[in-house]
């Protein structure tokens, strides 16, 4: 479980996050949507310890991360653009991070097969595809098999049938009882797959609930109208 | 920590500016040892060699590992890596490789040449430690600049001009200020301004190692008098080794409350 108390971040001037609450319960898919800067990377980042917020407690099963990094242990985190060093092969680095977890897991290698990497194992990371790039990134996040999975825009640069796969990939991971935080801004993709939706509007959470409530809420027929509807009203 | 340190290390060993900067030393002391033929001679050479080019090298291989390795350190930050094992691992991974380049470099040629079974040993011995040391202090300090530098070309100019301030400014003031004020007793001043650059600091270490303070004049004297003992000799060292140990400490706190 995750419990967000009074979360404050500013980077220089510009406030971010403005006194966020948020608790997450075990299990299930919850995705967090908000227009462009409205903090979900922040937010994401804060409950990896990446970002350091000013004020605030973020806890993980009633533990606080303040100063720790051994509950990274149970995070799978999928970071939002795929940056790796250039100069290492799909292989190698695949087995460094399996090493700096002391995690000898051999789940990689089915998901190098779910993905069709096993021609690029050998090939530099620096002449990879954005896709293909995304795709190692996602044999990285689900190799290992930890009970909290943060996926930042698992979607970007996906073939439609990859596509396929991650959302199956995503629903397993689901009923072996683990929590998934995503964001994502393909609202088809969030409305398939989500079960409930944290919805961020500058720095604070505008509404927590499911696809249904939030159409109810909203008086829209579908999903994509109904977001659009908050973020017409708020910018109105 | 053990664990980046190794990753870092076998990075750089794989980069091809680690072998340059290997074999301009091994160049370097194949040259000066077999064409000159005079063991302390050489030595002092190389003093002048090392003194400037390694602060310099340290400081760019510092800020340009930090800056091109920013993808691997986003990485390892979302691993259950603590946050200073990161840094500190990465900044011993340069400094170390660094210093390997340097001590394999110069000593493969002095030990051909037979420097085991030479006087000038410790001086030699004496000029790799310095070089070691100025490597470490180099390369934290261009740590330091560039996790307060999101900026590339800010950190890098930064770091040359830090080395500049170092290598050449400083001295220039130092010597500017010993004119200025030659009306009054400046050994003391002299010593303290002496031990707040560590480029002065290792030059003033070896020369009066080699025996030849005779050529500083009076202030070689005091000089002599203080670093010629064994206690000047501690002193020295360590405060070579403050000037490693206070900038890794600040590598820690930055890295500590960086955001990425």
């Amino acid at each position: 479980m995750i419990k967000i108390k009074e979360l404050h971040k500013k980077f220089g001037k510009n406030e971010v996050l403005k006194g966020l609450d948020l608790t997450i319960n075990e299990g299930g898919i919850f995705a967090v949507l908000g227009p462009n800067g409205s903090g979900k990377t922040t937010l994401i980042k804060s409950i990896l310890g990446m970002v350091i917020p000013q004020s605030g407690t973020i806890s993980l099963n009633k533990k606080t991360i303040k100063k720790d990094w051994e509950y990274r242990k149970d995070i799978d985190y999928l970071p939002q653009i795929a940056n790796f060093p250039n100069n290492l092969s799909v292989k190698e680095l695949i087995k460094m991070i399996k090493d700096l977890r002391a995690n000898n897991t051999d789940k990689d290698l089915e998901l190098i097969e779910l993905f069709k990497l096993g021609s690029f194992l050998d090939k530099k990371l620096g002449n990879l595809s954005g896709g293909t790039k995304q795709k190692v990134n996602l044999v990285l996040t689900f190799m290992f098999d930890s009970p909290l999975i943060i996926l930042d825009e698992p979607t970007t640069g996906l073939d439609p049938i990859s596509l396929i796969r991650l959302k199956d990939l995503i629903n397993k991971e689901k009923e072996k009882g683990k929590t998934i935080l995503l964001t994502s801004h393909i609202m088809s993709f969030v409305e398939e797959i989500a079960d409930e939706i944290v919805f961020l509007l500058e720095g604070v959470i505008y509404f927590k609930g499911t696809t249904q409530e939030l159409k109810t809420k909203t008086n829209q027929p579908d999903f994509e109208h109904a977001i659009a509807s908050i973020l017409t009203d708020s910018y109105a | 920590m053990l664990k980046i340190l190794k990753y870092s290390f076998y990075d750089l060993m794989r980069s091809r500016w680690s072998y340059v900067y290997f074999f301009f030393y091994l160049l370097l002391g194949v040259v000066l040892l077999f064409l000159n033929n005079n063991l302390s001679k050489a030595v002092i050479t190389l003093m002048n060699v090392i003194i400037t080019l390694v602060p310099l090298i340290g400081t760019i291989f510092g800020v340009m590992y930090y800056y091109n390795s920013k993808e691997f350190s986003e990485l390892l930050l979302a691993q259950p890596i603590k946050r200073t094992s990161i840094f500190i691992g990465q900044y011993l991974g340069v400094a170390l490789s660094l210093s390997m380049s340097l001590i394999l470099g110069l000593g493969l040629p002095f030990v051909f040449y037979g420097i085991f079974m030479s006087s000038a040993i410790w001086d030699f011995t004496l000029l790799l430690v310095t070089g070691t040391f100025l490597t470490l202090i180099f390369t934290a300090l261009a740590f330091n600049i560039a996790l307060s530098n999101e900026n590339k070309i800010k950190g890098f100019g930064y770091a040359i001009l830090l080395w500049l301030f170092l290598a050449v400014i400083y001295d220039g003031i130092f010597l500017m200020s010993l004119v200025f004020f030659e009306d009054y007793p400046l050994d003391k001043l002299s010593l303290i301004g002496t031990m707040f650059n560590p480029i002065d600091l290792s030059r003033i270490l070896i020369l009066l190692k080699l025996d030849i303070s005779a050529l500083l004049g009076y202030t070689g004297a005091v000089f002599k008098q203080f670093f010629g003992t064994n206690f000047g000799l501690i002193i020295s060292i360590t405060v070579l080794s403050l000037w490693v140990i206070i900038p890794t400490y600040f590598i820690k706190r930055k890295a500590e409350r960086k955001d990425f």
